[in-house]
């Protein structure tokens, strides 16, 4: 029931809030995520170290095809959800008070909210593919309503990008679906198994199937190509959105649902799926590199890291899988921060053009002493958030095979110098014309990310603290094999 | 047979409305009147009933015939503004009345010459409605287009009759199965089915019989072109299905593999020419050619779950349709132009309305949570139990184009900047037309167990 809970508690959320007065709007929508928030910590801290799914409901939904309302958590999911909605309320609470419209945007958000929430919790295939839909409409009105310049084209470029790996796995669903036994069910065993009784040249197929829809959504290379544009035309929370919280949705969719139910496909096809995810590393790293744009450098800062992240999924050991489970929190806090730090230098300069800026140190110490926190979380220094995860992912991979090990190793280094590179161009050396009148930040924006950093430190000193929630699950999947 | 009976005396007696100076009850009358047709048809609801070998009221049949009806329903009220400012009123629905008398025969029939006539007594209504605004030089050329090449089709149409009719000496579909089924599939057999699969095809506008589709539609009155984007397809498709399905299921080998490539042709051709349309109204006829091609998917198919998405595809489509050119109708009034570009930035002043409209555009686009999205899914979950997956994967190509123009209308309504801010006037039938839409496209799509257990 905690579950169904969750997801109405949003529903409601982002229903009302479309006609909340528009005084009482942002207060409503931050309050509401933050309840929402509250209660997630909740069920994080009563859940169980264990193996099962819990808090499990089962409701009939359209009995003649087999289709069941089937919601519950297992440790990756409660993490998934409990990412979700921290980062809800800090993005929530980042929308400035000047946009037009806010009360479609913030019930937008938490209509995102709750599709995001029924991804990572459903248990029946059909639902997963409904929500996972669902998610896309939200973030397209975010991007096209609040968006930059260019943002027609590319939203719905993104949009039918986005569709046609869906639209894949869809038929990929369907015919698994059809190999249930007895009376054909969605319900996520009667796939496992339907899948697993597949002979290797039909799991391969459908493996590919499968990886065109996940592959899309995180993007792995060479599917990557409508993200950095989307990433740079979004408006600040639905950049935030999308590389804090949508991407988790294609991991989490390999771990979840692609790797159990299809175990021939997945080692006959990992090593090649292993070289598009290093490849993607490596080589969005080096265009990170050379970007001018902040948000573009951030969005293939991500592209390189979520390659690391699929890397370690692809390894498919104990290190590799747990290493991908908390490098998708702290991605998801890194990048929300990260962007947020973004979003107010272009809001107080108007740019984001690395090589106008500078020097923003002087004028907002405070500013810059959070950027440098998340910027180092985000390089994966010992102690801070990224640490743990980047760690375990290499070693994970490199377990899998040595000179890939070495390759997606490299990210360390192209990492530090990208994103010091960043830091060093936009807060130290001496004032820009642009930043010569930056103001430091001001208590709002404090509140969005006094939290994230107080993540990054905590996720650094204690992964310990999420990894043992994940551990069982993990554990299961790999003894499943 | 209730619903043949009470649909006739309807049209009678609005054809005697004129006479008798009846004409302001006359609109109350004919909807009371639906309602009876429609509560009589459910009532025969699991009671099949077969008059003189030539009506089979089964199931199917019954379960199509209230769909019709209950799209009748709303388009009368969609339409009604139209025809009583614009022309005599009596007249048009008194022929409307009769064409879905044509309708409700098309879905129950059990004898050849009854689907000729049900299909004569559809069009012929609709050749006349089409040509109704009598002004317009184009609704008069649609109407004359249509007729023309509704006559042809009606032509191979009859000659296909004939032809089956030569080889088992019958036109009941039972005995005309029997003779198919036993082994009797010579050559003149086989044209027989051809051509009937030629006739039926064009009047359910299949590429590349569907020339006279967007001409006819564009041209012809928009509520006209409502009526024909949902009752007259529906119809179409479920007389196509049943005939199909009772007498030539098992010969299917043979006319699929012609089904198969029409499907495919149909799905581009519609979809790739609505890409390009600056006219809203040109790019539904054309998303309507594309719509046909999902639907016969489900026929290429001839599973036992085809019946069920034909019908759960034809009434959602139906359903989404009505709000799109009601929406249409009503912008198009206002603005004096049926362009995409006349839907400009009106979500600000219009919110209900651009919401309605983004719906349907939704649903016609098949995504979740709308009922447009469950249609194609039980299509292509036909499809790909009877092994057809490769046109799943062509038809999802299809879908990701028909993506672009369904978006184009909402992103003209929310984001191009709007040209006037005064809302757009909305009578009280078109917005309780667009309520009822728009929360059955919804409803629809998060329950589609509603409907889909029926047949």
């Amino acid at each position: 029931m905690p579950t169904i809970t969750l997801l109405i508690l949003t529903f409601a959320a982002a229903f009302i809030a479309l006609f909340m007065p528009i005084r009482y709007g942002n207060r409503f929508a931050f309050a509401s995520s933050l309840v929402i928030f509250a209660y997630s910590v909740y069920l994080f801290i009563t859940f169980p170290i264990s193996p099962d799914y819990q808090n499990v409901v089962d409701y009939p939904w359209i009995e003649s095809l087999g289709i069941h309302f089937k919601v519950g958590m297992d440790g990756i999911s409660i993490l998934m959800v409990m990412l979700t909605t921290f980062l809800t309320p800090l993005i929530i609470f980042s929308v400035r008070k000047s946009e037009p419209r806010p009360r479609a945007f913030y019930s937008l958000l938490l209509f995102m909210e709750m599709a995001l929430i029924g991804v990572f919790v459903s248990m029946d295939g059909f639902m997963f593919y409904i929500f996972w839909e669902i998610a896309l409409i939200p973030i397209y009105f975010i991007c096209l309503l609040w968006g930059g310049k260019d943002r027609v084209k590319i939203t719905l470029k993104f949009f039918i990008y986005t569709l046609t790996g869906s639209l894949f796995m869809l038929v990929g669903l369907i015919y698994l679906y059809l190999h249930t036994s007895g009376q054909h069910s969605f319900d996520i065993q009667s796939l496992y198994a339907a899948g697993k009784s597949l002979d290797a040249q039909h799991q391969c197929i459908l493996f590919w199937f499968f990886f065109l829809a996940f592959g899309i959504k995180m993007p792995i290379f060479p599917l990557h190509t409508w993200q950095p544009d989307t990433y740079t035309e979004a408006p600040a929370q639905g950049t935030m959105m999308l590389s804090g919280i949508m991407l988790k949705m294609g991991i989490y969719g390999l771990i979840r649902w692609m790797i159990p139910m299809l175990p021939l496909g997945f080692s006959q096809n990992s090593q090649y799926a292993m070289w598009l995810a290093v490849i993607g590393v490596i080589y969005a790293g080096i265009i990170a590199f050379t970007q001018k744009d902040m948000k573009r450098l951030l969005a293939y800062s991500s592209i390189s890291h979520v390659g690391l992240i699929a890397a370690g999924i692809f390894a498919f050991n104990a290190q590799g899988l747990q290493g991908s489970i908390i490098q998708m929190l702290s991605h998801g806090i890194n990048v929300v921060g990260l962007f947020f730090v973004v979003d107010i230098i272009q809001s107080r300069t108007g740019t984001r053009d690395l090589g106008s800026l500078g020097g923003i140190r002087l004028k907002a110490p405070y500013l810059a002493t959070v950027f440098a926190i998340i910027m180092l979380g985000a390089v994966a220094l010992p102690l801070t958030d990224g640490f743990p995860g980047e760690f375990l992912l290499i070693s994970g991979v490199f377990k899998f095979d040595n000179i890939m090990g070495a390759i997606a190793g490299l990210t360390i280094i192209i990492g530090a110098v990208y994103m010091l590179r960043a830091y060093q161009r936009s807060m130290l050396g001496e004032t820009s014309t642009w930043t010569d009148s930056f103001s430091d930040i001001t208590m709002a924006e404090k509140t969005v990310l006094i939290p994230i950093v107080i993540m990054v430190i905590v996720i650094g000193v204690c992964p310990n603290l999420f990894l043992r929630v994940s551990e069982p699950a993990i554990m299961k999947l790999l003894s499943g094999m | 047979m209730n619903t043949l009976i009470i649909l006739s005396v309807l049209g009678v007696i609005t054809l005697f409305a004129e006479i008798f100076r009846f004409r302001k009850g006359l609109f109350p009358l004919i909807l009371i009147g639906l309602a009876a047709a429609f509560t009589f048809t459910v009532m025969d609801y699991n009671n099949p009933q077969v008059y003189f070998g030539m009506m089979n009221f089964d199931n199917y049949a019954v379960v199509f015939s209230s769909a019709i009806l209950v799209i009748a329903f709303l388009w009368f009220m969609m339409a009604q503004n139209y025809f009583l400012q614009e022309t005599s009123v009596t007249d048009h629905f008194a022929l409307i009345l009769f064409s879905l008398v044509g309708a409700v025969v098309m879905v129950s029939f059990n004898n050849l010459t009854m689907l000729f006539l049900g299909i004569e007594i559809l069009s012929v209504s609709v050749y006349v409605l089409a040509a109704s605004d009598k002004s317009n030089v184009l609704s008069n050329e649609s109407g004359f287009k249509y007729f023309l090449m509704g006559s042809f089709a009606t032509g191979f149409l009859l000659f296909g009759i004939t032809l089956i009719y030569g080889v088992t000496g019958s036109f009941d579909l039972t005995t005309i199965h029997q003779h198919i089924s036993t082994g009797n599939q010579t050559g003149m057999a086989l044209a027989g089915v051809l051509l009937l699969l030629v006739g039926l095809s064009f009047k359910s506008s299949l590429a590349p019989f569907h020339f006279w589709a967007p001409d006819v539609y564009e041209g012809a009155p928009t509520t006209i072109t409502t009526y024909m984007a949902t009752v007259v397809k529906m119809a179409a498709f479920a007389a196509f299905f049943r005939l199909f399905s009772t007498c030539f299921a098992e010969i299917a080998g043979h006319w699929t593999q012609v089904l198969w490539w029409m499907v495919i042709i149909t799905l581009f051709i519609g979809n790739v020419s609505a890409v390009r349309q600056k006219s809203l109204k040109r790019m539904l006829a054309y998303s309507s050619v594309a719509h046909a091609g999902y639907i016969a998917i489900a026929i290429v198919s001839m599973s036992a779950t085809s019946a069920s998405a034909i019908f759960y595809y034809t009434l959602t489509y139906s359903i989404s349709s009505i709000t799109a050119f009601t929406i249409l109708f009503i912008v198009s009034r206002h603005k004096n132009s049926k362009d995409i570009s006349a839907f400009e930035g009106i979500s600000k002043a219009n919110p209900l309305v651009s919401f309605a409209m983004t719906v349907a555009m939704l649903s016609l686009a098949g995504i979740p949570p709308t009922a447009g999205f469950f249609a194609k899914y039980f299509i292509f979950f036909t499809a790909i139990h009877s092994g057809y997956t490769l046109l799943v994967l062509i038809a999802i190509v299809a879908a990701l184009i028909g993506i672009y123009y369904y978006f184009r209308v909402i992103i003209a309504m929310y984001f191009k900047p709007e040209q006037q801010l005064v809302p757009i006037k909305v009578g009280i039938l078109h917005r309780i037309v667009l309520i009822i839409t728009t929360i059955l496209t919804i409803l629809l799509g998060i329950f589609p167990d509603l409907i889909m257990g029926w047949l």
